[in-house]
């Protein structure tokens, strides 16, 4: 199946064959997924299933031992961090890393996709354009009025959305999100849920997260990973029933 | 917002602590100390360059560096060749066996003149050297390392492994070099003798514009989004560049900048000084000079000129009256830095002076506003101290 789709140029995101060893451990091991656009596909998997093992293979945090990660047609195995961001890959990672010395306003500008480059950095202004890019994300993700707050001030499930938020300024076209409501209170994960049923309308979402409920509010699709592989795919209904998901997930 | 006019910057808090600066150093030092003391302080400012590329580099971007007695060094070592080779002339060497060439190589049977002392004839090749040698090596080192994610701990005794390398290769190569008594008997610059207490006053008042120049530069730096970028790497390092960007050509970039800047005031220390020798590039003047950035206050980079002006001033005065002293006092000096007051002189005034110029601040502010026409009120008025991070507020537009 895997060399048939391959070819085809439907999917944003093509994973296949990825593996890579830690001193002979294999944490992710052949593993193959695709993803449609606008798709919200959620993985699953108990502790060490080499879940966000995925998203640091996809991003370039680590790098695979084998395999391809074919994202809108481009190879994202061979390239730089900075460079899979550019090509549209967004990464909020498990516990929240804000800037904690910056403000909001900072934080957001600081992710707003110009002025990367050290000189294009000295040259940044702060024009128009960025400003309305920062309210507008702000408004999405609930923060308007924390805007000159520094970050460190922030509650712990608003350090999460201002984390989304930078990702989203980005204007990416995959988001990637370890565990986005951890932590979080039923009134935030509310919240959260909303938030990312506005951001899934046009984006293409890869969420890791434990919250069964949760999981079945959001994903069009489940992936279901246990050591390294990928146990059972498809709805969260088909995946719910599946024996061998009950048998090392879910519990009987 | 940020002031818009430069006039008006003066006006403000961190403007109002730039001008007392230039105050002190252009205007009261001169009056107040003979010209050997003037010269002296002179000395202590060329440390002032890099403890403000310190602040940039170690402060802000998180990079330790204990080797930036190598590019003080190479700035320095740069201008002595040049005012070496023109005090080198075959009249005044004619006693020589080989007249032409700088005494120290003619003690060491060199016969003819290195090649790479060859372009050190040429003003305007020393100055581009004075920058770009100590810019190059560390944009290699830079290269070499931060492209392979050496950082912390390794980096910082990577440089200081440089400082012990280039203080050994120069004693050893004596006849290229001057070895241990390094370059000396310096004399004239383009005929204008530096000797003089004229010249050296001069020379001073020359060094307070390049520090002011280099101040200006890192503060640019600093309140760009480029400054914002080098502490939130400082802290958050996969997360800026996981928003997209090069961390490591980033810590190359503020690297180079703090080379630059001790190139320059390693130069400065050649002409005020009046020589230049190994014992101020190596592992112990490194060591020292991280001492003037932290004690200064390490976010801060006017702190870094106080720190080193205090730092330098202090060990003057120990060792005049107890020599043997001074290395103890320094040492306590670090140990308390580090403990007591971790972001040094500018971290106490912040937390000590400031509330007191606030309410100063505040009441004359209430006067001028009874007075005159209201003083705009934005949220980062009160806030434009140097080191504060949250330099340019946000604040909504009223369209």
């Amino acid at each position: 199946m895997s060399a048939a789709k391959s070819k085809g140029t439907d999917f944003l995101l093509a994973v296949e064959g990825l593996t890579v060893s830690f001193d002979g451990f294999k944490a992710v091991d052949d593993l193959s997924f695709y993803l449609d656009p606008k798709e919200i596909r959620v993985i699953i998997g108990p502790n060490g299933a080499g879940k966000t093992t995925v998203l640091d293979l996809i991003c370039g945090k680590t790098k695979a031992t084998a395999g391809s990660i074919k994202f809108a047609g481009k190879e994202l195995t061979k390239l730089k961090e900075h460079q899979i961001v550019h090509s549209g890959v967004g990464r909020k990672f498990q516990t929240p890393s804000v800037f904690e010395d910056l403000t909001v306003f900072e934080n957001l500008e600081v992710s707003y996709p110009q002025g990367h480059s050290v000189m294009g950095a000295l040259a940044f202004k702060r024009d128009r354009a960025v400003v309305e890019a920062v309210e507008e994300v702000a408004e999405t993700i609930f923060l308007t009025d924390a805007l000159n707050e520094p970050a460190a001030s922030l509650s712990h499930g608003q350090k999460q959305w201002l984390e989304i938020g930078m990702l989203l300024i980005q204007k990416p076209d995959l988001l990637m999100l370890d565990e986005p409501v951890a932590g979080m209170s039923v009134a935030e994960r509310k919240k959260t849920a909303e938030l990312l049923r506005v951001i899934t309308r046009d984006h293409t979402v890869l969420v890791i997260e434990h919250d069964m409920q949760f999981v079945g509010d959001i994903a069009d699709r489940v992936t279901v990973m246990h050591q390294g592989k990928v146990l059972s795919e498809g709805s969260i209904e088909h995946v719910k029933s599946d024996p061998k998901v009950i048998e090392v997930y879910l519990g009987h | 917002m940020k002031s818009s006019s430069p006039l008006k910057w003066f006006g403000s808090r961190e403007g109002l602590y730039y001008l007392a600066l230039a105050f002190l150093l252009a205007v009261i030092l001169p009056l107040v100390l003979d010209p050997f003391r003037l010269n002296m302080v002179g000395k202590y400012l060329t440390y002032a360059f890099v403890a403000i590329g310190l602040v940039m580099c170690w402060g802000k971007a998180g990079i330790l560096s204990l080797g930036q007695g190598v590019f003080f060094g190479l700035g320095g070592y740069c201008m002595a060749m040049f005012l070496k080779l023109e005090a080198s002339t075959p009249e005044a060497t004619a006693i020589q066996s080989t007249p032409g060439i700088p005494d120290f190589m003619d003690w060491n049977q060199l016969t003819e003149l290195p090649w790479f002392w060859e372009p050190f004839h040429s003003f305007s090749f020393t100055l581009i050297a004075v920058i770009g040698v100590p810019v190059l090596l560390a944009f290699v080192i830079g290269f070499a390392m931060f492209t392979r994610r050496v950082g912390g701990v390794y980096f910082a005794i990577i440089t200081q492994a440089i400082a012990a390398i280039l203080t050994i290769l120069i004693i050893g190569q004596q006849g290229y070099t001057g070895g241990v008594n390094g370059i000396t008997d310096l004399q004239t610059l383009k005929g204008w003798d530096i000797r003089t207490d004229e010249a050296r006053t001069a020379l001073y008042f020359v060094c307070v514009g390049m520090l002011f120049l280099c101040l200006f530069v890192a503060r640019l730096v600093q309140n760009r989004k480029l400054g914002r970028i080098l502490v939130a790497m400082n802290a958050q390092e996969m997360r800026v560049r996981f928003s997209g960007y090069d961390v490591a050509a980033f810590k190359i970039f503020v690297f180079c900048l703090a080379a630059a800047f001790a190139g320059i005031g390693g130069a400065m220390f050649t002409l005020i000084v009046g020589f230049m020798s190994p014992s101020f590039i190596g592992i112990v003047a490194s060591i020292e000079m991280v001492i003037f950035c932290a004690l200064g206050g390490r976010l801060s980079i006017l702190g870094a000129v106080y720190g080193a002006l205090l730092v330098n001033a202090a060990k003057s005065g120990f060792s005049e009256s107890f020599p043997e002293l001074w290395p103890f006092a320094m040492g306590a000096l670090f140990i308390g830095v580090v403990l007591a007051f971790p972001n040094g002189l500018a971290g106490l005034y912040r937390s000590y002076v400031m509330p007191l110029e606030d309410r100063l601040f505040k009441r004359g502010k209430a006067e001028a506003q009874t007075s005159a026409e209201p003083v705009a009120t934005t949220a980062s008025a009160e806030k434009t101290d140097d080191y504060d991070p949250m330099i340019n507020t946000y604040s909504p537009e009223k369209s």
